[in-house]
């Protein structure tokens, strides 16, 4: 099978992952080239199998919920990229008519 | 070994040392002192660490001396842990409080955790001495070590090939005595590996057995924390530490953990090995295949019964494992966007926050790592979610009963680890399909969740060659078992490689 720049680039931007037109390129071959390969699975697949999803017998897991010691605020947000005092900094969600860059 | 007398402590095995250590016959400083040593010496050819943590592991060190000594004192020499004292080294996807985790990327290049893993929280307990992180490739995802963003490893028998990957820094700097151990993770072979091109023994545990919280995710229904040691016994003593139920990681497994170094020097009179014959088709080197080949027969001289065996769906793991490891890896990688910590790009004027994320990603990873979350995101995508990873996980279901098939007619099944031997820089294959062909015959235990083991079982062109045990679901056990067998009847003999000018 074959990626048009189009299909590459749609996934790209449902990954939220920006390409240039190198990396576009180049990962639309590989990716071709990979389903190709992909596709001897089909010769083996049966309807009838359940998906494996999972290799333990183990059900969900559940605890009692209590509070225990956790991360401090300030440990939380100490690696924070960009932060405002006791909050991580982001570029503004809601427009609201006013300036744009945080 | 007796002739170990006059060896470096960087050289001895976790056990030896261990001993010397419980009896004063040689200090926690003097052997974390002599390990500094060695990778002053060495690491310029070899670049096995990403960060060395010189003063945090001489104060380690320091503490296990007064403990020791402590013990000593009162009469407890016979309670002194089995890894107190032990320089140890961590890959770089295993968190470490203070000490920066990067997963060697650039998305986390300057990521100090807050907390420690799981296996690192269990290792200082136990009084071992963290030197430092080891260089992988980025995220895991590689067999080279290569996508590292950091530098290259080389394979400390030959500068000129790879170590192995993803867990290329760990296997180096065991086989260099840059480290008496290592932690590394495998998901498809990278603990396996590296371990067998760098000539040491590496240990994929059974999913669960060991806890990966706090170890940066890939795949997760398919990733392993595991040892890497210089001979089996140190690898049981360091499962010994590392297993166990934890309940922050919900896949942990409740299963008992048994002493592993109970069944080191049991011997395999009796066992049944299998032989599957699909793992000797075309496509292994001829020296990996004669190496094999020569220590199943060891096996057999020293009492197994060897016995044929069929996975017959064994050429299509590698395919299945590539649809499910890339599947979650673009779901985990999610995490990674650079606001709460990771990658932040510069020049974002404008950027809304989709933008910058999108920016974070694409300048924060490598090529690999885009690859894999680009197919990850394609076999995940509406109209191929069935006919990739609904294809993927039914015909998994088929592998791992494949595999409980084979593994009913016997105790454990034995392969060569890889392929090849440790490959030249310039050997490495361009096109991604052909560098997955590393992982073909690794990968099956991770779509299993079985435990397997890589020992080395000699050489071919003067390079170690790696033979696979695979075993059943929490039968660590026996791959111990089997494994020392190999080791004692291989003659590898726990050679080490020449490097920096200093041989053993």
């Amino acid at each position: 099978m074959s990626l048009s720049r189009e299909e590459t680039a749609r996934l790209a931007d449902l990954a939220r992952l920006s390409l240039n037109d190198d990396e576009l390129a180049r990962i639309a071959h590989d990716l071709a080239e990979i389903i190709d390969y992909m596709e001897k699975l089909a010769g083996i697949d049966r309807a009838d199998v359940e998906p494996l999803s999972h290799v333990l017998n183990t059900v969900n897991v559940y605890r009692d919920d209590r509070a225990e010691p956790s991360l401090s605020q300030e440990e939380a947000l100490a690696n924070a990229p960009d932060r405002q005092g006791e909050f991580f900094r982001v570029p503004r969600i809601i427009d609201t008519g006013e300036g744009s860059e945080a | 070994m007796s002739d170990n007398i006059n060896a470096r402590l960087c050289h001895m095995t976790l056990h030896e040392l261990h001993d010397m250590l419980a009896q004063g016959q040689v200090s926690s400083r003097e052997i974390t002192s002599d390990v500094l040593a060695r990778i002053d010496e060495v690491e310029a050819s070899v670049g096995a660490y990403v960060t060395v943590d010189r003063e945090g592991a001489l104060s380690g060190a320091d503490a296990a001396d007064a403990a020791i000594a402590r013990a000593r004192r009162v009469g407890d020499a016979a309670e002194i842990g089995a890894v107190v004292g032990i320089p140890v080294v961590l890959k770089d996807n295993v968190c470490t409080r203070g000490m920066r985790t990067t997963c060697c990327s650039k998305m986390l290049e300057d990521f100090v955790p807050t907390y420690d893993a799981a296996v690192t929280a269990r290792l200082r307990a136990a009084g071992a001495v963290i030197v430092g992180k080891a260089n992988m490739d980025e995220f895991a995802m590689g067999s080279t070590t290569q996508t590292s963003i950091f530098h290259v490893t080389r394979n400390p028998w030959d500068p000129e090939r790879v170590p192995g990957g993803s867990s290329g820094g760990c296997a180096a700097a065991v086989a260099a005595g840059e480290a008496v151990a290592a932690v590394g993770s495998d998901t498809g072979g990278s603990v396996r590996q590296p371990a067998s091109f760098c000539g040491v023994v590496g240990l994929k545990p059974t999913y669960g057995r060991v806890s990966r919280y706090g170890v940066a995710a890939f795949a997760s229904s398919l990733d392993t924390v595991g040892p890497v040691t210089q001979d089996v016994r140190d690898c049981a003593i360091m499962l010994n530490v590392m297993a166990g139920h934890d309940e922050r990681d919900s896949t942990s497994a409740p299963n008992a953990v048994p002493d592993y170094t109970e069944y080191v020097e049991r011997g395999v009179e009796g066992l049944k090995i299998g032989i599957p014959k699909e793992f000797f088709g075309p496509g292994m080197d001829e020296g990996v295949r004669t190496a094999v080949e020569r220590a199943v027969h060891a096996l057999e001289g020293a009492g197994a019964k060897i016995v044929d065996v069929s996975i017959p769906l064994v050429e299509h793991a590698l395919g299945v494992y590539y649809l499910v490891a890339t599947a979650e890896a673009s779901s985990n990688m999610a995490r990674l966007d650079g606001i709460r910590y990771g990658h932040r790009p510069e020049g974002r004027s404008g950027m809304d926050v989709a933008d910058l994320m999108s920016a974070s990603r694409g300048q924060g990873f490598g090529m690999e790592v885009k690859r894999r979350i680009m197919l990850g995101t394609f076999v995940l995508s509406a109209g191929n979610i069935d006919a990739f990873y609904g294809r993927a996980l039914r015909s998994r279901r088929l592998l791992k009963e494949d595999v409980e098939r084979a593994l009913a007619q016997c105790d454990c099944l034995a392969s060569p680890t890889a392929p090849t031997v440790a490959f030249r820089f310039d050997e490495e294959p361009d096109d991604p399909l052909a560098m997955y062909l590393q992982d073909i015959y690794t990968t099956l235990a991770n779509l299993a969740g079985v435990p397997a083991i890589s020992v080395p079982c000699g050489f071919a062109d003067g390079l170690p060659v790696g033979l696979q045990i695979m075993g059943r679901m929490f039968d660590e056990g026996t791959l111990m078992q089997v494994a020392r067998a190999v080791e004692l009847t291989s003659g590898f003999d726990r050679a080490r490689p020449e490097v920096g000018g200093c041989v053993k």
